[in-house]
């Protein structure tokens, strides 16, 4: 348990201090949204109603972009072998990384939320279940992109790959995800049923990406 | 009586496999013929739909042999990941461009027959999306082996992430009968048997089998070639390393 909260101690410090790239991800993410704003026009009540799908898109992708440095900078300078000889159970420091990364990144994004939704001229009604569904989903979109991250640490220009690995797998959590916010903001009784099945989504990947991060990093030791 | 190991061996594989292929050929051209023969013209239109049902039976074992391969290279990974097998890891890496081929055959007719029957080309519906889901999978897949020249590197991180993606086979499979979806119901494999009209079962079975059949000749092929090209990639780095060593000497 130590070891858990030193690793993810440690990543957040490096995420937020310079050139750790925690900030950069916000910044795209508010970047898309704005993109977005500007391709769509002045029309407001168009951008009300895609607002949230916006929000959602933007969050996937400003998490996709930042999963290249899950393990990057460990491999570069070689504390990723010490990590992966040292731990007593890979997976548990697998999981780990996926923490710290949904901490440093997941977590600024929803924090950053409600003010891109104010840009975007969100309805008041939609803020709280699109802020609860990015709340239940980011932390999976971390998980399974910290597994793709595992895989591909070995290459050297690693993020388009990722992103062609990890879209598939993400796909699921968009749907439930901006379904859930659509659900909650139209007052729709599949809100909830929505909000589940996102929830069972990131539980799944919680039980399972972990393994996968684990073993793809002991097959990628050279 | 041969043990699985025996057919490990790739010399034995060649041995069995290149016989086998122009079996599987003929059968292929056999079932094809008698299939499409029947498809178009020995079965009834359908009292909706009319002539354009018949787009079903290209259709339908397209999207079987979809997700029977994406299957087929989970387990092959999953056995080249647990015992080490050298073939499985061919079998599951040559599988996968067939297997895309055939899922966007089944994108593509689907696409066909949508136009006439729902109206639109495409719907982003809990069906359509989720064999798309299964076609990025696929290039995903190709993607890693393309890209780590290690192969036997390639084989374990493909391996590992063919296994995570077999999780969405379910939910292709079952995705109509989840969801409230524009796209139909399974009407041939199901509890209670099929829901389709008898007379359109042999033409659609002869075509699955005609589908099955290329698949094994294709694979067979594919997995002898590279066999050979790694035979040789490895004739050639020896050849190197001699030569190598006569300049240092």
């Amino acid at each position: 348990m130590r070891a858990v909260q030193a690793i993810i101690a440690r990543d957040l410090r490096l995420a937020f201090r310079a050139g750790g790239g925690a900030p950069q991800a916000v910044a795209f993410f508010a970047v898309i949204g704005v993109l977005f704003a500007l391709a769509v026009g002045p029309d407001l009540s168009l951008i009300s109603k895609i607002a949230a799908p916006v929000i959602w898109t933007g969050a996937l992708l400003a998490t996709q972009i930042s999963l290249d440095q899950i393990y990057r900078a460990d491999r570069e300078d070689g504390s990723l072998d010490v990590i992966i000889a040292t731990s007593d159970e890979l997976m548990v420091t697998a999981a780990a990384k996926a923490v710290a990364h949904w901490l440093s990144t997941g977590l600024p994004l929803i924090i950053a939320t409600p003010v891109l939704a104010i840009l975007l001229n969100l309805d008041r009604d939609a803020y709280v279940p699109l802020l609860l569904s990015l709340l239940i989903g980011t932390p999976g979109l971390s998980l399974i992109g910290s597994f793709a991250a595992a895989l591909a640490v070995a290459l050297p220009r690693a993020s388009l790959l990722i992103s062609i690995i990890v879209s598939p797998l993400y796909i699921p959590i968009l749907i439930f995800g901006a379904g859930a916010a659509a659900a909650g903001a139209a007052g729709d009784p599949q809100y909830g049923a929505n909000l589940s099945l996102l929830g069972a989504a990131t539980l799944f990947a919680a039980a399972f990406a972990p393994i996968a991060s684990a073993a793809a990093l002991r097959s990628n030791q050279d | 009586m041969p043990s699985l190991y025996e057919f490990a061996n790739p010399v034995r594989f060649e041995r069995w496999a290149r016989p086998a292929i122009p079996w599987l050929v003929g059968a292929t051209t056999l079932l094809l013929v008698a299939g499409l023969y029947y498809a178009l013209f020995n079965s009834p239109a359908d009292y909706q739909q009319g002539d354009s049902v018949r787009i079903m039976y290209v259709h339908v074992p397209a999207a079987w042999m979809a997700l029977f391969c994406y299957s087929l290279i989970a387990v092959s990974s999953a056995v080249g990941f647990i015992w080490k097998h050298p073939l499985a890891d061919v079998a599951a890496k040559e599988t996968a461009p067939i297997g895309a081929a055939f899922t966007f055959l089944a994108l593509f007719t689907g696409s066909i027959w949508g136009k006439p029957m729902w109206g639109a080309w495409w719907a982003w519906d809990a069906r359509l999306t989720s064999v798309l889901i299964l076609f990025f999978l696929y290039l995903g897949y190709m993607a890693i082996w393309r890209t780590f020249e290690d192969k036997t590197r390639a084989a374990r991180l493909a391996a590992i992430l063919a296994m995570v993606g077999f999780v969405n086979i379910p939910i292709i499979k079952f995705s109509v009968d989840w969801w409230n979806s524009l796209h139909q119901p399974a009407s041939v494999f199901r509890a209670g048997g099929p829901t389709i009209h008898s007379s359109m079962l042999p033409p659609l079975f002869l075509m699955a089998g005609a589908y099955m059949t290329f698949f094994a000749a294709a694979l067979l092929q594919s997995m002898r070639n590279e066999l050979m090209a790694r035979r040789l990639a490895r004739i050639d780095s020896g050849e190197k390393k001699t030569a190598a060593s006569l300049v240092e000497s």
